[in-house]
Protein backbone atom coordinates (compact mmCIF):
# COMPACT_ATOMS: atom_id res chain seq x y z
CA UNK A 1 0.00 0.00 0.00
CA UNK A 2 1.38 3.84 -0.84
CA UNK A 3 1.87 6.23 1.56
CA UNK A 4 -1.24 8.04 0.21
CA UNK A 5 -3.39 5.28 0.03
CA UNK A 6 -2.44 4.82 3.84
CA UNK A 7 -3.37 7.82 4.66
CA UNK A 8 -6.52 8.24 3.17
CA UNK A 9 -7.62 5.46 4.62
CA UNK A 10 -6.55 6.27 7.80
CA UNK A 11 -8.11 9.59 7.69
CA UNK A 12 -11.55 7.75 6.38
CA UNK A 13 -11.46 5.77 10.01
CA UNK A 14 -11.74 8.85 11.98
CA UNK A 15 -14.16 12.20 12.33
CA UNK A 16 -11.11 14.85 12.04
CA UNK A 17 -13.87 17.41 10.54
CA UNK A 18 -16.08 16.85 13.60
CA UNK A 19 -13.20 16.79 16.30
CA UNK A 20 -12.26 20.35 14.62
CA UNK A 21 -15.80 21.44 14.65
CA UNK A 22 -15.76 20.72 18.68
CA UNK A 23 -13.21 22.89 18.68
CA UNK A 24 -14.55 25.86 16.76
CA UNK A 25 -17.99 25.60 18.84
CA UNK A 26 -15.65 25.66 22.16
CA UNK A 27 -13.79 28.92 20.25
CA UNK A 28 -17.23 30.76 19.38
CA UNK A 29 -18.40 30.39 23.02
CA UNK A 30 -15.46 31.06 24.96
CA UNK A 31 -15.34 33.70 23.10
CA UNK A 32 -18.65 35.04 23.94
CA UNK A 33 -18.31 34.49 27.13
CA UNK A 34 -14.96 35.66 27.96
CA UNK A 35 -15.52 38.92 26.07
CA UNK A 36 -18.44 39.71 28.24
CA UNK A 37 -16.76 38.80 31.59
CA UNK A 38 -13.39 40.79 30.35
CA UNK A 39 -15.47 44.09 29.63
CA UNK A 40 -17.65 44.07 32.90
CA UNK A 41 -13.78 43.03 34.46
CA UNK A 42 -12.21 46.06 32.50
CA UNK A 43 -15.18 48.34 33.78
CA UNK A 44 -14.37 47.41 37.10
CA UNK A 45 -10.91 48.40 36.59
CA UNK A 46 -11.48 51.93 35.39
CA UNK A 47 -14.53 52.17 38.18
CA UNK A 48 -14.34 55.11 40.84
CA UNK A 49 -15.10 52.63 43.31
CA UNK A 50 -12.10 51.05 44.95
CA UNK A 51 -13.13 47.83 46.43
CA UNK A 52 -14.38 46.58 42.49
CA UNK A 53 -10.90 48.17 41.37
CA UNK A 54 -9.38 45.38 43.82
CA UNK A 55 -11.68 42.63 42.94
CA UNK A 56 -10.80 43.65 38.92
CA UNK A 57 -7.17 43.24 39.31
CA UNK A 58 -7.36 40.25 41.57
CA UNK A 59 -9.25 38.15 39.39
CA UNK A 60 -7.03 39.10 35.91
CA UNK A 61 -3.80 38.27 38.40
CA UNK A 62 -5.39 35.39 39.51
CA UNK A 63 -6.77 33.56 36.06
CA UNK A 64 -3.67 34.48 34.35
CA UNK A 65 -1.71 33.04 36.34
CA UNK A 66 -3.47 29.77 36.86
CA UNK A 67 -2.33 27.26 34.27
CA UNK A 68 -5.29 26.76 32.02
CA UNK A 69 -5.12 22.47 32.60
CA UNK A 70 -5.72 23.05 36.13
CA UNK A 71 -8.37 25.31 35.72
CA UNK A 72 -10.06 22.43 33.59
CA UNK A 73 -9.50 19.75 36.00
CA UNK A 74 -11.10 22.12 38.75
CA UNK A 75 -14.16 22.46 36.92
CA UNK A 76 -14.19 18.87 36.21
CA UNK A 77 -12.99 16.94 39.33
CA UNK A 78 -13.65 19.88 41.34
CA UNK A 79 -16.89 21.40 40.74
CA UNK A 80 -18.43 18.26 39.07
CA UNK A 81 -17.23 15.51 40.65
CA UNK A 82 -16.72 16.44 44.29
CA UNK A 83 -19.46 19.69 44.43
CA UNK A 84 -21.94 17.29 42.11
CA UNK A 85 -22.72 21.09 40.37
CA UNK A 86 -23.40 19.53 36.86
CA UNK A 87 -24.10 22.04 33.69
CA UNK A 88 -26.18 20.01 31.36
CA UNK A 89 -28.12 16.43 31.94
CA UNK A 90 -26.16 14.71 29.03
CA UNK A 91 -22.67 13.19 29.86
CA UNK A 92 -21.32 14.94 26.78
CA UNK A 93 -22.42 18.32 26.39
CA UNK A 94 -21.94 18.45 30.65
CA UNK A 95 -18.44 18.18 29.69
CA UNK A 96 -18.19 20.50 27.37
CA UNK A 97 -19.78 23.44 29.00
CA UNK A 98 -17.44 23.08 31.76
CA UNK A 99 -14.73 23.50 28.96
CA UNK A 100 -16.74 26.71 28.09
CA UNK A 101 -16.79 28.01 31.41
CA UNK A 102 -13.21 27.56 32.47
CA UNK A 103 -12.21 28.78 29.11
CA UNK A 104 -14.06 31.80 29.26
CA UNK A 105 -13.30 32.67 32.76
CA UNK A 106 -9.28 32.45 32.18
CA UNK A 107 -9.38 34.21 28.69
CA UNK A 108 -11.79 37.13 29.80
CA UNK A 109 -8.03 37.82 32.13
CA UNK A 110 -6.59 38.54 28.93
CA UNK A 111 -9.54 40.26 27.68
CA UNK A 112 -9.76 42.34 30.32
CA UNK A 113 -6.39 43.79 29.83
CA UNK A 114 -6.72 44.01 25.74
CA UNK A 115 -9.37 46.17 26.80
CA UNK A 116 -7.73 47.93 29.69
CA UNK A 117 -4.58 48.76 26.80
CA UNK A 118 -7.25 50.18 24.59
CA UNK A 119 -8.47 52.39 27.48
CA UNK A 120 -5.24 54.02 27.67
CA UNK A 121 -5.25 54.63 24.08
CA UNK A 122 -8.17 57.13 24.86
CA UNK A 123 -6.85 60.55 26.06
CA UNK A 124 -8.13 61.92 29.51
CA UNK A 125 -9.71 64.61 28.02
CA UNK A 126 -12.01 62.29 26.63
CA UNK A 127 -13.28 61.66 29.74
CA UNK A 128 -13.16 64.19 31.41
CA UNK A 129 -15.14 66.26 28.73
CA UNK A 130 -18.36 63.37 29.18
CA UNK A 131 -17.84 64.20 32.81
CA UNK A 132 -17.98 68.26 31.70
CA UNK A 133 -21.54 67.88 30.01
CA UNK A 134 -22.85 65.79 33.21
CA UNK A 135 -22.60 61.98 31.58
CA UNK A 136 -22.11 59.93 35.18
CA UNK A 137 -19.28 56.75 35.47
CA UNK A 138 -21.42 54.49 33.33
CA UNK A 139 -23.12 56.04 30.49
CA UNK A 140 -19.40 57.85 29.92
CA UNK A 141 -17.87 54.43 30.08
CA UNK A 142 -20.60 53.16 27.78
CA UNK A 143 -20.96 55.90 25.48
CA UNK A 144 -17.32 57.60 25.26
CA UNK A 145 -14.64 55.33 26.81
CA UNK A 146 -15.85 51.58 25.71
CA UNK A 147 -16.30 52.79 21.87
CA UNK A 148 -12.98 54.24 21.52
CA UNK A 149 -10.81 51.33 23.73
CA UNK A 150 -12.40 48.83 21.93
CA UNK A 151 -11.58 49.97 18.52
CA UNK A 152 -7.95 50.86 20.36
CA UNK A 153 -7.90 47.11 21.50
CA UNK A 154 -8.56 45.23 18.31
CA UNK A 155 -5.21 43.59 17.62
CA UNK A 156 -4.89 42.73 21.33
CA UNK A 157 -8.25 41.11 21.23
CA UNK A 158 -7.60 39.38 17.87
CA UNK A 159 -4.23 38.30 19.86
CA UNK A 160 -6.12 36.85 22.84
CA UNK A 161 -8.72 35.64 20.25
CA UNK A 162 -6.23 33.21 18.59
CA UNK A 163 -4.66 32.51 21.75
CA UNK A 164 -8.52 30.80 22.89
CA UNK A 165 -8.66 28.91 19.53
CA UNK A 166 -5.35 26.80 20.04
CA UNK A 167 -5.92 26.82 23.82
CA UNK A 168 -9.38 24.91 23.20
CA UNK A 169 -7.12 21.84 22.30
CA UNK A 170 -6.60 21.84 26.70
CA UNK A 171 -10.51 20.97 27.22
CA UNK A 172 -9.02 17.46 26.17
CA UNK A 173 -8.16 17.38 29.83
CA UNK A 174 -11.84 18.11 31.05
CA UNK A 175 -12.55 14.81 28.79
CA UNK A 176 -14.20 16.85 25.84
CA UNK A 177 -13.14 14.69 22.02
CA UNK A 178 -11.73 17.62 20.17
CA UNK A 179 -9.17 17.33 17.34
CA UNK A 180 -5.99 17.19 19.66
CA UNK A 181 -7.09 14.23 21.40
CA UNK A 182 -8.35 12.33 18.10
CA UNK A 183 -5.06 13.13 17.33
CA UNK A 184 -3.65 11.75 20.18
CA UNK A 185 -5.81 8.42 19.83
CA UNK A 186 -5.04 8.70 15.85
CA UNK A 187 -1.15 8.78 16.46
CA UNK A 188 -1.11 5.75 19.09
CA UNK A 189 -3.00 3.47 16.04
CA UNK A 190 -0.78 4.79 13.48
CA UNK A 191 2.42 5.34 14.51
CA UNK A 192 4.28 4.79 10.98
CA UNK A 193 2.64 8.09 10.06
CA UNK A 194 2.87 9.97 12.73
CA UNK A 195 4.09 13.14 11.10
CA UNK A 196 1.49 13.13 8.36
CA UNK A 197 -1.15 13.24 10.98
CA UNK A 198 0.72 15.58 13.21
CA UNK A 199 0.88 18.18 10.22
CA UNK A 200 -2.49 17.67 9.06
CA UNK A 201 -3.73 18.82 12.80
CA UNK A 202 -1.21 21.58 12.86
CA UNK A 203 -2.51 22.69 9.10
CA UNK A 204 -5.98 22.83 10.09
CA UNK A 205 -5.35 24.72 13.18
CA UNK A 206 -3.19 27.09 10.87
CA UNK A 207 -6.28 27.58 8.69
CA UNK A 208 -8.35 28.62 11.09
CA UNK A 209 -6.25 30.99 12.74
CA UNK A 210 -4.66 32.97 9.75
CA UNK A 211 -7.56 34.22 8.79
CA UNK A 212 -8.26 35.92 12.24
CA UNK A 213 -4.92 37.47 12.22
CA UNK A 214 -5.83 39.30 8.65
CA UNK A 215 -8.79 40.41 9.84
CA UNK A 216 -7.88 41.67 13.39
CA UNK A 217 -5.03 43.50 11.53
CA UNK A 218 -7.72 45.14 9.04
CA UNK A 219 -10.56 45.78 11.01
CA UNK A 220 -7.67 47.76 13.73
CA UNK A 221 -7.37 49.92 10.76
CA UNK A 222 -10.32 50.21 9.52
CA UNK A 223 -12.04 51.22 13.02
CA UNK A 224 -8.75 53.35 14.39
CA UNK A 225 -10.03 56.36 16.22
CA UNK A 226 -8.89 59.18 14.23
CA UNK A 227 -7.66 62.40 16.61
CA UNK B 1 -16.48 80.55 45.84
CA UNK B 2 -14.69 81.31 49.21
CA UNK B 3 -11.90 80.43 51.93
CA UNK B 4 -10.69 77.54 48.79
CA UNK B 5 -7.35 75.77 49.32
CA UNK B 6 -5.92 73.31 47.45
CA UNK B 7 -2.72 71.08 47.27
CA UNK B 8 -1.13 68.79 45.02
CA UNK B 9 1.19 66.63 47.74
CA UNK B 10 3.19 69.18 49.33
CA UNK B 11 2.22 72.11 46.19
CA UNK B 12 -0.22 74.57 47.60
CA UNK B 13 -1.40 75.27 44.64
CA UNK B 14 -4.90 77.39 45.70
CA UNK B 15 -4.46 79.49 48.26
CA UNK B 16 -7.46 81.20 50.02
CA UNK B 17 -9.73 81.78 47.16
CA UNK B 18 -12.73 84.07 47.47
CA UNK B 19 -14.23 85.03 44.13
CA UNK B 20 -17.45 85.76 43.68
CA UNK B 21 -18.77 86.16 39.99
CA UNK B 22 -22.02 87.67 38.88
CA UNK B 23 -24.65 86.14 36.75
CA UNK B 24 -23.71 87.86 33.07
CA UNK B 25 -20.20 88.51 34.26
CA UNK B 26 -17.44 88.09 32.18
CA UNK B 27 -14.31 87.06 33.91
CA UNK B 28 -10.90 86.71 32.60
CA UNK B 29 -8.31 84.87 34.74
CA UNK B 30 -4.39 85.77 33.68
CA UNK B 31 -1.25 84.85 35.40
CA UNK B 32 1.83 83.21 35.08
CA UNK B 33 2.41 78.98 33.92
CA UNK B 34 1.68 77.55 36.59
CA UNK B 35 -0.08 80.03 39.32
CA UNK B 36 -3.20 77.46 39.07
CA UNK B 37 -5.52 79.34 36.62
CA UNK B 38 -6.19 75.88 35.02
CA UNK B 39 -6.59 74.05 38.32
CA UNK B 40 -9.04 77.48 39.46
CA UNK B 41 -11.37 77.26 36.38
CA UNK B 42 -11.98 73.01 37.31
CA UNK B 43 -12.64 73.13 40.67
CA UNK B 44 -15.62 74.91 40.05
CA UNK B 45 -16.73 71.92 38.19
CA UNK B 46 -15.31 69.65 40.51
CA UNK B 47 -12.72 68.06 37.69
CA UNK B 48 -10.07 68.88 40.45
CA UNK B 49 -11.69 68.54 44.70
CA UNK B 50 -10.60 71.01 46.80
CA UNK B 51 -9.34 70.54 50.30
CA UNK B 52 -10.70 73.41 52.32
CA UNK B 53 -13.41 76.20 51.46
CA UNK B 54 -16.65 76.12 49.54
CA UNK B 55 -18.15 76.81 46.26
CA UNK B 56 -21.89 76.97 45.14
CA UNK B 57 -23.20 77.25 42.08
CA UNK B 58 -25.96 79.37 41.31
CA UNK B 59 -26.46 79.56 45.45
CA UNK B 60 -25.79 75.74 45.49
CA UNK B 61 -22.76 73.89 47.24
CA UNK B 62 -20.90 71.63 44.93
CA UNK B 63 -21.96 67.95 45.45
CA UNK B 64 -19.11 65.48 46.18
CA UNK B 65 -20.70 62.85 43.62
CA UNK B 66 -23.00 61.10 42.20
CA UNK B 67 -26.16 62.24 39.99
CA UNK B 68 -26.32 65.73 41.66
CA UNK B 69 -22.61 66.18 40.80
CA UNK B 70 -23.40 65.07 37.24
CA UNK B 71 -26.47 67.34 37.79
CA UNK B 72 -24.31 70.40 38.81
CA UNK B 73 -21.84 69.66 36.09
CA UNK B 74 -24.40 69.91 32.84
CA UNK B 75 -25.09 73.28 34.09
CA UNK B 76 -21.71 74.34 33.80
CA UNK B 77 -20.37 74.38 30.86
CA UNK B 78 -16.47 73.83 30.01
CA UNK B 79 -14.06 74.54 27.04
CA UNK B 80 -10.86 72.78 26.99
CA UNK B 81 -7.59 74.11 25.79
CA UNK B 82 -7.35 70.88 24.02
CA UNK B 83 -11.33 70.45 22.22
CA UNK B 84 -11.51 67.30 23.94
CA UNK B 85 -14.12 66.47 21.28
CA UNK B 86 -15.88 62.69 20.88
CA UNK B 87 -12.90 61.29 18.62
CA UNK B 88 -15.80 58.53 17.33
CA UNK B 89 -18.31 60.43 16.85
CA UNK B 90 -19.61 63.20 14.25
CA UNK B 91 -19.58 66.89 14.86
CA UNK B 92 -23.28 66.79 15.19
CA UNK B 93 -23.25 63.95 17.61
CA UNK B 94 -21.06 65.55 19.56
CA UNK B 95 -23.16 68.54 20.16
CA UNK B 96 -26.15 65.81 20.79
CA UNK B 97 -25.12 63.98 23.15
CA UNK B 98 -25.48 65.71 26.31
CA UNK B 99 -29.42 67.12 25.44
CA UNK B 100 -30.15 63.43 24.74
CA UNK B 101 -28.35 61.46 27.42
CA UNK B 102 -28.30 64.02 30.13
CA UNK B 103 -31.60 66.29 29.29
CA UNK B 104 -33.44 63.39 28.10
CA UNK B 105 -34.05 65.20 24.65
CA UNK B 106 -35.58 63.15 21.58
CA UNK B 107 -33.51 62.51 18.72
CA UNK B 108 -35.14 65.60 16.96
CA UNK B 109 -35.25 67.56 19.71
CA UNK B 110 -31.56 67.26 19.86
CA UNK B 111 -30.72 67.31 16.45
CA UNK B 112 -32.87 70.81 15.58
CA UNK B 113 -30.73 72.79 19.10
CA UNK B 114 -27.45 71.28 17.94
CA UNK B 115 -28.04 72.47 13.87
CA UNK B 116 -29.25 76.04 15.39
CA UNK B 117 -25.56 76.29 17.75
CA UNK B 118 -23.39 74.93 15.09
CA UNK B 119 -25.26 77.36 12.60
CA UNK B 120 -24.32 80.14 15.55
CA UNK B 121 -20.62 79.20 15.38
CA UNK B 122 -20.28 79.02 12.02
CA UNK B 123 -19.66 75.54 11.75
CA UNK B 124 -23.09 74.00 10.46
CA UNK B 125 -21.43 72.97 6.95
CA UNK B 126 -19.40 70.53 8.96
CA UNK B 127 -22.14 68.70 10.86
CA UNK B 128 -21.73 65.28 9.26
CA UNK B 129 -17.53 65.18 9.53
CA UNK B 130 -15.60 63.44 12.37
CA UNK B 131 -13.80 65.93 14.80
CA UNK B 132 -10.19 65.14 13.19
CA UNK B 133 -11.50 66.71 9.85
CA UNK B 134 -11.73 69.84 11.17
CA UNK B 135 -9.41 72.68 11.69
CA UNK B 136 -8.41 73.44 15.47
CA UNK B 137 -10.86 76.86 14.85
CA UNK B 138 -13.89 74.68 13.60
CA UNK B 139 -12.94 72.06 16.31
CA UNK B 140 -13.01 74.82 19.07
CA UNK B 141 -16.08 76.46 17.64
CA UNK B 142 -17.60 72.87 18.09
CA UNK B 143 -16.85 72.24 21.30
CA UNK B 144 -18.46 75.44 22.16
CA UNK B 145 -21.35 74.27 20.75
CA UNK B 146 -21.54 71.14 22.91
CA UNK B 147 -21.23 73.28 26.20
CA UNK B 148 -24.53 75.72 25.14
CA UNK B 149 -25.74 72.15 24.00
CA UNK B 150 -26.30 71.90 27.84
CA UNK B 151 -27.88 75.58 28.10
CA UNK B 152 -25.59 76.12 31.08
CA UNK B 153 -25.41 78.58 33.54
CA UNK B 154 -22.01 79.49 33.32
CA UNK B 155 -19.37 78.38 31.23
CA UNK B 156 -15.76 77.86 31.99
CA UNK B 157 -12.93 78.73 29.22
CA UNK B 158 -9.24 77.01 29.92
CA UNK B 159 -6.94 78.76 27.82
CA UNK B 160 -9.52 77.80 24.55
CA UNK B 161 -7.00 79.42 22.21
CA UNK B 162 -3.77 78.63 23.05
CA UNK B 163 -3.44 75.35 20.88
CA UNK B 164 -4.74 76.86 17.97
CA UNK B 165 -2.71 78.70 14.79
CA UNK B 166 -2.32 82.35 15.10
CA UNK B 167 -4.95 83.08 12.36
CA UNK B 168 -8.02 80.93 13.80
CA UNK B 169 -7.73 82.76 17.08
CA UNK B 170 -9.79 85.46 16.17
CA UNK B 171 -12.83 83.04 14.92
CA UNK B 172 -13.08 81.38 18.04
CA UNK B 173 -12.79 84.72 20.08
CA UNK B 174 -15.46 86.27 17.92
CA UNK B 175 -17.60 83.41 19.19
CA UNK B 176 -16.91 83.91 22.67
CA UNK B 177 -17.35 87.89 22.50
CA UNK B 178 -20.86 87.48 21.00
CA UNK B 179 -21.40 84.97 23.92
CA UNK B 180 -20.72 87.53 26.04
CA UNK B 181 -22.21 90.25 24.72
CA UNK B 182 -25.70 87.94 24.65
CA UNK B 183 -25.10 88.16 28.41
CA UNK B 184 -23.65 84.51 29.33
CA UNK B 185 -21.73 84.19 32.80
CA UNK B 186 -17.96 83.39 31.50
CA UNK B 187 -14.47 82.51 33.40
CA UNK B 188 -12.26 82.74 30.68
CA UNK B 189 -8.26 81.84 31.56
CA UNK B 190 -6.72 83.26 28.64
CA UNK B 191 -3.37 85.78 27.55
CA UNK B 192 -5.74 87.39 24.93
CA UNK B 193 -5.62 90.66 25.66
CA UNK B 194 -8.10 91.69 22.75
CA UNK B 195 -10.65 89.29 24.43
CA UNK B 196 -9.86 90.75 27.63
CA UNK B 197 -10.75 94.33 26.71
CA UNK B 198 -13.69 93.89 24.59
CA UNK B 199 -15.32 91.86 26.45
CA UNK B 200 -14.66 91.53 30.09
CA UNK B 201 -15.65 92.96 32.98
CA UNK B 202 -13.20 91.82 35.47
CA UNK B 203 -9.75 90.96 35.01
CA UNK B 204 -7.98 88.31 37.77
CA UNK B 205 -4.65 88.27 38.14
CA UNK B 206 -3.53 85.34 39.62
CA UNK B 207 0.34 84.85 40.99
CA UNK B 208 1.56 81.13 42.81
CA UNK B 209 -1.90 80.45 43.74
CA UNK B 210 -3.59 84.12 45.08
CA UNK B 211 -5.47 86.26 43.43
CA UNK B 212 -2.96 89.22 43.57
CA UNK B 213 -5.27 91.47 42.26
CA UNK B 214 -8.36 92.39 40.28
CA UNK B 215 -9.84 94.80 38.38
CA UNK B 216 -11.11 96.08 34.97
CA UNK B 217 -9.28 95.35 32.06
CA UNK B 218 -8.25 98.64 31.42
CA UNK B 219 -6.94 99.79 34.76
CA UNK B 220 -5.77 96.23 34.66
CA UNK B 221 -3.44 96.52 31.48
CA UNK B 222 -2.89 100.47 31.73
CA UNK B 223 -2.01 100.80 35.25
CA UNK B 224 -1.21 97.91 37.23
CA UNK B 225 -0.53 98.16 40.88
CA UNK B 226 1.60 94.74 41.62
CA UNK B 227 4.88 94.55 41.26
CA UNK B 228 4.01 90.61 40.10
CA UNK B 229 1.67 91.85 37.78
CA UNK B 230 4.03 94.26 35.98
CA UNK B 231 6.13 92.32 35.97
CA UNK B 232 3.98 89.73 33.93
CA UNK B 233 2.51 92.21 31.84
CA UNK B 234 5.75 92.99 31.01
CA UNK B 235 6.94 89.76 30.09
CA UNK B 236 4.02 89.00 27.66
CA UNK B 237 4.06 92.44 26.15
CA UNK B 238 7.25 92.31 24.73
CA UNK B 239 7.53 89.32 23.05
N1 LIG C 1 -2.69 66.68 38.47
C1 LIG C 1 -1.66 67.36 39.01
N2 LIG C 1 -0.82 66.75 39.87
C2 LIG C 1 0.20 67.43 40.42
N3 LIG C 1 0.48 68.70 40.18
C3 LIG C 1 -0.32 69.39 39.34
C4 LIG C 1 -1.43 68.74 38.70
N4 LIG C 1 -2.05 69.65 37.91
C5 LIG C 1 -1.36 70.79 38.06
N5 LIG C 1 -0.32 70.66 38.92
C6 LIG C 1 0.61 71.71 39.33
O1 LIG C 1 -0.14 72.74 39.91
C7 LIG C 1 0.36 74.00 39.53
C8 LIG C 1 -0.74 74.83 38.93
O2 LIG C 1 -1.14 74.23 37.72
P1 LIG C 1 -2.19 74.86 36.73
O3 LIG C 1 -2.32 73.92 35.59
O4 LIG C 1 -3.41 75.21 37.46
O5 LIG C 1 -1.45 76.17 36.26
P2 LIG C 1 -1.85 77.19 35.14
O6 LIG C 1 -1.87 78.52 35.80
O7 LIG C 1 -3.06 76.75 34.44
O8 LIG C 1 -0.61 77.12 34.18
P3 LIG C 1 -0.52 77.16 32.58
O9 LIG C 1 -0.55 78.59 32.19
O10 LIG C 1 0.80 76.54 32.30
O11 LIG C 1 -1.67 76.37 32.05
C9 LIG C 1 1.52 73.74 38.59
O12 LIG C 1 2.71 73.90 39.32
C10 LIG C 1 1.32 72.35 38.15
O13 LIG C 1 2.56 71.74 37.91
MG1 LIG D 1 -3.47 75.93 32.45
Amino acid sequence: MSFLDRYASVLSQYDVLGAFWVNIQLTFWAAIGSFVLGCLLALMRISPIASLRGFGATYVQLLRNTPLTILMFIAVLGVWTQLQIKLSGDFQQNFFNFAVVALSLYHAAFVCEAIRSGVNTVPVGQAEAARAIGLSFLPSARLIIFPQALRGSITPLGNTLIALTKNTTVATAASVAEASGLMKTMIEFNSDIVIAIFLTFAMCFVVIVIPMGLITTWASRKWAVKR
Amino acid sequence: MSGVNKHFGDLHVLKDIDLTVHPGEVVVLIGPSGSGKSTLCRTINRLETIDEGEITVDGVPLPAEGKALAKLRSDVGMVFQAFNLFAHKSVLSNVMLGPMKVRGKSKKQAQELAMALLEKVGVANQAQKLPAQLSGGQQQRVAIARALAMRPKVMLFDEPTSALDPEMINEVLDTMVALAKEGMTMIVVTHEMGFARKAAHRVIFLSDGQIVEQSTPEEFFTNPQSERAKDFLGKILNH
